[in-house]
């Protein structure tokens, strides 16, 4: 499996680290209720299809990256810094 | 012995002999022989015996699909098992042996298997081994268990090296057959990196084993020159004797290079096989066509094989498999065989050809409309049955027999991700389908592009599709004959079994029994009979077996499909997988600064995460571990200790949030910590448990240095740049983990502070330097260094670092300059019996399952703020009153033992779940107090202090009872630590 850093190139799968779906992003703010919290840490679809996820280029540039592939072909169709989403 | 069966031509070195031998008795051969064609052309057919029913057999083939030749090479540490014989490169010195026979490969006690075959049909043993249900693990599993398998292994460690390598390139071409030449000149002529890897030790594919001309030049010849000049090109590498075993993901091929296979030992410094993994973004699978056999009864004995083996054991190794030899066709390929033998001088007897009409070879008995229904020759054949068009039955004395069914694209690595292939009709065989791995075009006969001429096009036309070129080089002429093939799978006569699947002895009668059971579907086929699912992966039996249950349930073959492959192509040891990753390399691990001082005094080294660290120093005359570890423990209560510490994690964190993200991070406050102090810190995870725990200091307004534990100094690193991009990326903060930069040393005792005041430069008195004191000192005139005043034992204790290079120096400077202390050096079991003395948390306690509120640090937890795993932290079911507590324990005995891992019951309780009151999580001897200590999770322990209980271990047969106490069980009071 490769992926292509938006900073460092393509990349061999090895170098990053999976964490899990892009919901991680949204963290529920001050105040939620538990079940909101519940379903940011524990409730996820099983797509088979495009999925969106958080990886992390550890063994590279240390940034965060949300990779859209798809589970049943495999194909990454995109990487972008989690970084560059926030501004 | 003499090589009764060679004959003139090949490709083989007649001025060199190799001398080998197959089961014990010697043999000679040529360089450029396998291990195959050197025993046939010795005359032995006779090379195996077959799995199930121990039938003997020889090779079918001339490659690497080979079901039954497998046999085992070396002896000793090397003994190698399941090795086809067909693919084995022979060498001077080969020693051989066949298998899955007992006494002899002539006689097999085992072989009555064959005469009972009735019992042993598809099903056998999920039908027989059923019950009693108790008898499978004792009596049958292990009956079965010694009766299966062919090879045994050496039980030896294996001597060679396997390595794992990476390679990029434009464009890789599998199989240097015709299309796989072609398109590799194509490519290398236009400046792309290529590479072309083939798993023979000899490129050209099917040109080395055909009598064709490619231009002006033999087969054999053109292949040999355009190799010669792909080699003199830069941009392209040649591999041989490399198989192309998968196709993965996003343009990654593995590759299996066996280096050294083809010499008696590996050339000192050479890896056996290397396991290569290739980067491409195109890629052309010309791997070839594999021939089928025809199912007929008794169509396995030695001397059965493949026509197309048969013609190039004789055109490219100049062996005649038998003295009279007959073929058997469906198809003009199998003619081919007849005239080339025939050419060759073999008496070419007979050729049967299913077919009733086309052209009939001159000078050769050819029998149109004809089909073999049996033959005879237990050991090597004898005779074949052949039952002529008129329908008159007669016996032909032969001792080879050449099958002919028609060819099977090597489709395999394009349905590596699943692409099914789909059957073409002319060519009555699976052509690679739709939705193959991006980027891999199929070339040659993979194609189903047949013929010579058809190979050389399809390649070059690959090559320029793949890399975009404008025009290729000029085709060389080849021969285009067409394929005239009239379907014959299976020949319906008699009563006898005709074998399909010959490594797993799948028989006609085991297909038909699936279809009388209803698995008809070829998954279902395949998992009920075992068809195809040998190591061979059914390379020349699969299409049969599913064109027969085509014809018994009366479908086509389209309609019944066939089943795809997956990797490897062909079998793969497993050193080669593993690569250096054995004993000590099998993952790598981390020194630490005092390492080589630390071996210089003899200490005992223990794996922590992925460092090796100092876990006791013995001294002359100590002989029990915990000799020393006592004494390391007095010692430092008593004067001083040093401990390297360097394995923490060590996390720098600025920027004007730094505080503030700290607070989000962490369940208690840092934004309130004075510049120069360092403070205890609890991390959550956002669940609420407690994920890791360590001091973090300020080092300046907007600087802060955090340690982690050991275990979790990557994690907890992912974790804050986890918080930092993604969930608060608006805050000014900045993150790099400087673990591997400083050398870190607990100075540990009552001396602690006089002993380093012999190094720092700097007053470091008790009022210039009190509890919990952070700054950057300098120490021995002038080297940078951090001081922390923190301890984890208890003591009056520092943690000093300095950049790690200078870490063994600063050991052996303390040591020297504060000698008058006698300071000793401690390792991490005496670390952890200070740190059970004191009830510290680590990694017994900190499990991943406790919360702050279990470890007795609930209060940490600010609730004014919002951080981490606040909230959840909260939840009903991490809040539990009488939920578990971290107590103390010590045994009402002081001789008695504890155990880490025992549980808490009440007194005259039964030891059963309900009764389980909690868990020991660390237990030490501490030499203070005299006796065990342990700390532990007991249900509501904080209101049982001062209570007995019992700890029970069943698997220890411990019950024991205990007091439970404050887990602060060494100066409660901290006055130590204040000195």
């Amino acid at each position: 499996m490769r992926l292509t850093c938006p900073l460092c190139g393509e990349r061999d799968r090895r170098e990053f680290y999976y964490y899990g779906a892009e919901d991680y992003l949204h963290r529920p703010s001050e105040g939620a209720p538990l079940s909101e919290w519940d379903s940011y840490l524990h409730l996820r679809d099983n797509v088979a299809g495009v999925v969106r996820d958080l990886w992390y280029h550890e063994a590279g540039c240390a940034q965060w990256l949300v990779v859209t592939r798809n589970t049943v072909t495999h194909e990454i169709s995109g990487v972008e810094l989690v970084a560059e989403r926030a501004k | 012995m003499t090589q009764s069966h060679r004959i003139a031509g090949g490709q083989i070195d007649r001025t060199k002999t190799l001398r080998f031998s197959f089961d014990g008795l010697p043999y000679q051969g040529h360089p450029g022989d396998t291990l195959a064609s050197a025993l046939l052309a010795n005359g032995v057919r006779l090379m195996g015996r077959s799995f199930k029913y121990h039938r003997p057999r020889g090779p079918i083939s001339a490659g690497s699909e080979e079901p039954n030749a497998l046999v085992e090479l070396r002896t000793g540490a090397r003994q190698e098992p399941n090795t086809r014989a067909t693919v084995a490169e022979l060498f001077d010195g080969l020693e051989a042996k066949s298998q899955n026979r007992w006494p002899s490969l002539r006689f097999d006690a085992m072989g009555i298997n064959d005469r009972l075959s009735t019992f042993f049909a598809a099903g056998f043993y999920y039908k027989t081994f059923m019950w009693p249900k108790s008898f499978w693990e004792k009596l049958y599993e292990p009956i079965i268990r010694r009766a299966a398998g062919l090879g045994s292994v050496t039980r030896e460690e294996d001597p060679d090296a396997y390595d794992k390598g990476f390679l990029h390139c434009d464009l890789l071409v599998i199989g240097a057959g015709p299309a796989g030449l072609m398109a590799a000149l194509t490519a290398g002529r236009a400046g792309k990196r290529v590479i072309l890897a083939d798993e023979d030790f000899r490129m050209g594919g099917r040109l080395n084993a055909e009598t064709f001309t490619v231009g002006h030049a033999t087969g054999a010849d053109w292949a040999a020159a355009t190799v010669a000049e792909l080699a003199t090109l830069p941009n392209v590498r040649l591999m041989t004797r490399t198989t192309v075993i998968g196709a993965f993901d996003h343009g990654i091929y593995g590759a299996v290079e066996r280096v050294s296979d083809h010499l008696p030992t590996p050339a000192k410094g050479k890896p056996r096989q290397i396991l290569w993994r290739i980067y491409t973004h195109r890629a052309i699978l010309a791997g070839g066509a594999t021939e089928r056999p025809i199912a007929f009864e008794n169509n396995d004995r030695p001397g059965i094989m493949l026509s197309g083996a048969l013609r190039a054991y004789a055109n490219r190794w100049g062996v005649k498999v038998g003295e009279r030899v007959a073929v058997f066709t469906n198809n003009d390929d199998g003619l081919r065989t007849a005239k080339d033998l025939q050419a060759k001088g073999v008496d070419v007897v007979a050729v049967i050809d299913s077919r009733q009409a086309g052209e009939l070879l001159p000078g050769i008995r050819h029998l149109q409309g004809a089909e073999v229904i049996d033959t005879t020759g237990r050991l090597g054949l004898k005779s074949i049955t052949v039952r002529q068009a008129n329908g008159r039955s007669e016996i032909i004395a032969v001792d080879a027999l050449g099958l002919s069914g028609g060819w099977n694209p090597n489709v395999n690595i394009h349905s590596h991700h699943r692409s099914r292939p789909v059957y073409d009709a002319g060519i009555t065989a699976f052509v690679p389908g739709r939705d193959g791995p991006p980027g891999l075009l199929v070339a040659g006969a993979a194609a189903g592009q047949m013929s010579t001429h058809a190979a050389l096009k399809t390649g070059l036309d690959a090559a320029v599709a793949a890399l975009e070129l404008s025009i290729g080089p000029d085709l060389p002429e080849a021969e285009d004959a067409p394929i005239r093939i009239t379907p014959l799978w299976h020949v319906a006569h008699g009563k006898g079994r005709a074998w399909i699947d010959q490594q797993n002895d799948v028989t006609d009668k085991d297909v038909k029994l699936a279809k009388q059971e209803n698995f008809t579907s070829v998954e279902h086929l395949k998992r009920y009979t075992t068809l195809g699912m040998a190591t061979d992966q059914g390379k020349t039996g699969n299409v049969i077996g599913l064109a027969i249950m085509a014809e018994l349930t009366g479908r086509s073959i389209p309609e019944t499909g066939t089943t795809i492959y997956r990797p490897p192509y062909t079998p793969v040891a497993l050193g080669v997988l593993a690569g250096r990753s054995r004993g000590k390399e099998f993952r790598p691990y981390r020194l630490t600064p005092s390492h080589h001082w630390a071996r210089e005094q003899g200490a005992v080294f223990v794996e922590v995460g992925n460092w090796l660290r100092t876990q006791w120093i013995p001294k002359p005359g100590e002989t029990e571990w915990r000799q020393s570890v006592d004494r390391e423990v007095l010692a430092t209560r008593r004067s001083v200790g040093i401990c390297d510490v360097t394995t923490l994690g060590k996390i720098d964190i600025q920027g004007t949030d730094a505080g503030a993200f700290l607070d989000r991070i962490y369940a208690n406050t840092f934004s309130t910590l004075p510049v120069g102090k360092c403070r205890y810190g609890l991390m959550l995870r956002e669940d609420g448990i407690v994920f890791d725990d360590g001091t973090t200091a300020r080092m300046g307004e907007h600087e802060y240095v955090m340690t982690t534990t050991t275990a979790n100094a990557v994690t907890v690193f992912r974790h804050l740049e986890f918080c930092r991009q993604c969930l608060w990326p608006e805050m000014d903060v900045q993150l790099i983990s400087t673990t591997e930069a400083w050398a870190q040393f607990s100075v540990a005792g009552p001396n602690a502070r006089k002993l380093l005041e012999k190094v720092v430069d700097q007053d470091i008195s008790d009022a210039a330097f009190p509890y919990m004191a952070a700054g950057n000192i300098t120490v021995c005139g002038g080297l940078r260094a951090r001081l922390f005043r923190i301890s984890f034992s208890g003591e009056l204790a520092y943690e000093i670092a300095v950049p790690t290079r200078y870490g063994d120096a600063l050991l052996r400077e303390m040591l020297a300059r504060g000698a008058e202390y006698d300071p000793i050096v401690y390792g991490t079991e005496a670390l952890g019996v200070m740190r059970v003395e004191k009830g510290h948390v680590a990694g017994g306690e900190l499990n991943g399952q406790s919360t702050a509120l279990n470890m007795g640090l609930g209060r940490m937890v600010s609730k004014k703020k919002d951080s981490i795993g606040m909230v959840l932290s909260q939840r009903e079911g991490l809040t539990d009153e009488n939920g578990y507590r971290l107590v103390g324990v010590k045994p009402v005995d002081p001789n008695a033992k504890l155990t880490a891992g025992s549980h808490f019951l009440e007194k005259g309780a039964a030891p059963v779940a309900a009764n389980d009151g909690g868990w020991l999580t660390s237990k030490v001897y501490s030499p203070h107090l005299g006796h065990d200590i342990a700390l532990g999770y007991l249900k509501a322990g904080d209101k049982k202090i001062g209570q007995r209980m019992r700890i029970v271990n069943l698997l220890a047969g411990l019950d024991t009872e205990v007091e439970i106490i404050s887990p602060h069980m060494f100066d409660p009071e901290g006055e130590r630590l204040r000195g």
